[in-house]
């Protein structure tokens, strides 16, 4: 363990491998060796303190990295298969992607009732992708992030201290909430595409209090506006904190375990990864359940 | 735990694996299912069609053996019909030819019979001449009354 104390260890093992730019003037105080900027510089930041320093103008490498990596090997499994489809008897992985598929198919046509060509494989690619990402949360919390280390000190002549590395994606907010802003860009645009810019401003204006009169309206407009607006946003907000909570608690258990257990976690982590093989699969699952359900309020009047 | 803009990066990888889905994964899978369902539906309704057929065919066939028996039973008793008939035909002919047989017999006989009859005649005639000759031999002469001789022959 590189970290010298369970805290260290712990906040390590929760920072990412940010890159971004520090701005100049900017003072650097990177263990031990200080240095202050004269430009504005993109750099990979050494500590949490420079990570946040960075503000917008930074990404998550490892984060990127292992979602978009996952994400290719799953379109690539799933490409792959798409050109061996055929409607005679399915063998092997085939499958087990069919499995999926009409499980997916399932899911929107019991909850969507509109046609669309965007909602099903939208589906099929946040279940699948999120409990790939999901599943990372498996890997013994220690294994990936060492091995990263030993390269990057070994031959890059980084010290341990700066090798930060997270290999569950979905434990990054910028991630989960990402999706859930993707996710709600496209309800109001199914919303607008199917009621209309007044169909839209009207569910916000004149909904839940309905009344009969137009004084009546316009008197419970603005608690209207106000409730539905937070409705609204309140959407994406738990759709994407509810996940990162998940996996993040769900992580955090790892490391605690594992920072007070060393190499006996082996025997202790285990109930907590049987256990939360569910919680991987059923979130992932929520996530894609809850994206049918939004998307099908935006194109049904209710 | 900084909100950047792995945010947007996510959005990019997001949109990406969304659209690849939507164009490559998801038609050709989805298409390849519902050609099996519906092969599977077509391939039921053959075997709900061809079971009705093999009712049908077999009723048919019930039918046609019951026919064919209805006949079988038809002929064999014309053949019953005609072989008495033949029987009964060949029975006559027989008598007919027995008759006919016997009435040839009986014609010969009668033939014969005559024919012994004739003959004794003549030989008692014969008889009868020489005796008389023998008694008259003096008094009747063969040449004159030769026409009185073959007159009595002829009447005996």
């Amino acid at each position: 363990m590189a970290a010298s104390s369970a805290s260290e260890y712990i906040k390590h093992h929760l920072g990412n491998l940010t890159y971004g730019q520090l701005p100049a003037g900017y003072e650097r105080s990177c263990h031990g060796h200080e240095e202050t900027l004269s430009d504005a510089t993109w750099t990979f930041a050494c500590n949490a303190q420079e990570a946040s320093d960075m503000g917008f103008a930074a990404i998550h490498v490892d984060s990127m990295a292992w979602s978009g990596g996952l994400g290719i090997l799953m379109c690539l499994l799933f490409w792959l298969m798409a050109r061996k489809a055929s409607p005679n008897t399915p063998s092997g992985m085939m499958n087990f992607v069919e499995l999926i598929i009409e499980f997916v198919d399932g899911q929107v046509r019991d909850s969507f009732h509109g046609k669309s060509k965007l909602i099903a494989p939208l589906s099929l690619v946040i279940f699948c992708w999120v409990f790939v990402m999901n599943l990372m949360d498996l890997i013994p919390v220690d294994v990936v992030p060492m091995t990263f280390q030993w390269i990057m000190t070994t031959f890059f002549g980084w010290s341990a201290h700066e090798a930060y590395f997270r290999i569950v994606p979905t434990t990054d907010p910028n991630i989960t909430l990402s999706m859930s802003i993707c996710v709600f860009f496209l309800v109001i645009f199914y919303t607008i595409k199917v009621k209309g810019v007044g169909g839209f401003l009207g569910e916000l204006s004149f909904k839940p209090f309905e009344a009969g009169s137009t004084v009546g309206k316009i008197a419970l407009l603005p608690i209207n506006l106000v409730l539905e607006t937070i409705s609204l946003l309140a959407k994406p907000v738990s759709l994407g904190l509810r996940l990162f909570g998940n996996m993040y608690a769900g992580e955090f258990v790892f490391i605690l375990v594992a920072g007070m257990m060393g190499t006996w976690q082996a025997i202790a982590a285990w109930p907590w990864a049987v256990f939360h093989i569910l919680v991987i699969t059923l979130q992932a699952f929520i996530f894609m359940v809850l994206t049918i359900v939004y998307l099908s309020m935006a194109v049904e009047e209710h | 735990m900084n909100i950047n803009a792995t945010l947007i990066g996510q959005a990019i990888w997001f949109a990406l694996f969304v659209a690849f889905c939507m164009k490559f994964v998801w038609p050709p899978i989805s298409r390849a299912l519902d050609e099996r369902k519906q092969k599977i539906a077509e391939g039921l309704s053959a075997a709900d069609r061809a079971e009705r057929d093999l009712e049908l065919a077999q009723e048919k066939a019930s039918a046609n053996l019951k026919d064919a028996k209805d006949k079988a039973a038809e002929i064999i008793e014309q053949a019953n019909k005609r072989a008495n008939q033949i029987v009964e035909e060949a029975k006559d002919q027989a008598r007919v030819e027995g008759e006919r047989l016997i009435a040839k017999a009986q014609s010969e006989i009668d033939q014969e019979i005559n024919r012994a009859r004739e003959e004794l005649r003549k030989e008692v005639s014969a008889l009868a001449l020489s005796g008389a000759e023998q008694v008259l031999a003096r008094e009747v002469n063969r040449d004159s009354h030769k026409q009185l001789l073959d007159d009595l022959a002829a009447q005996l």
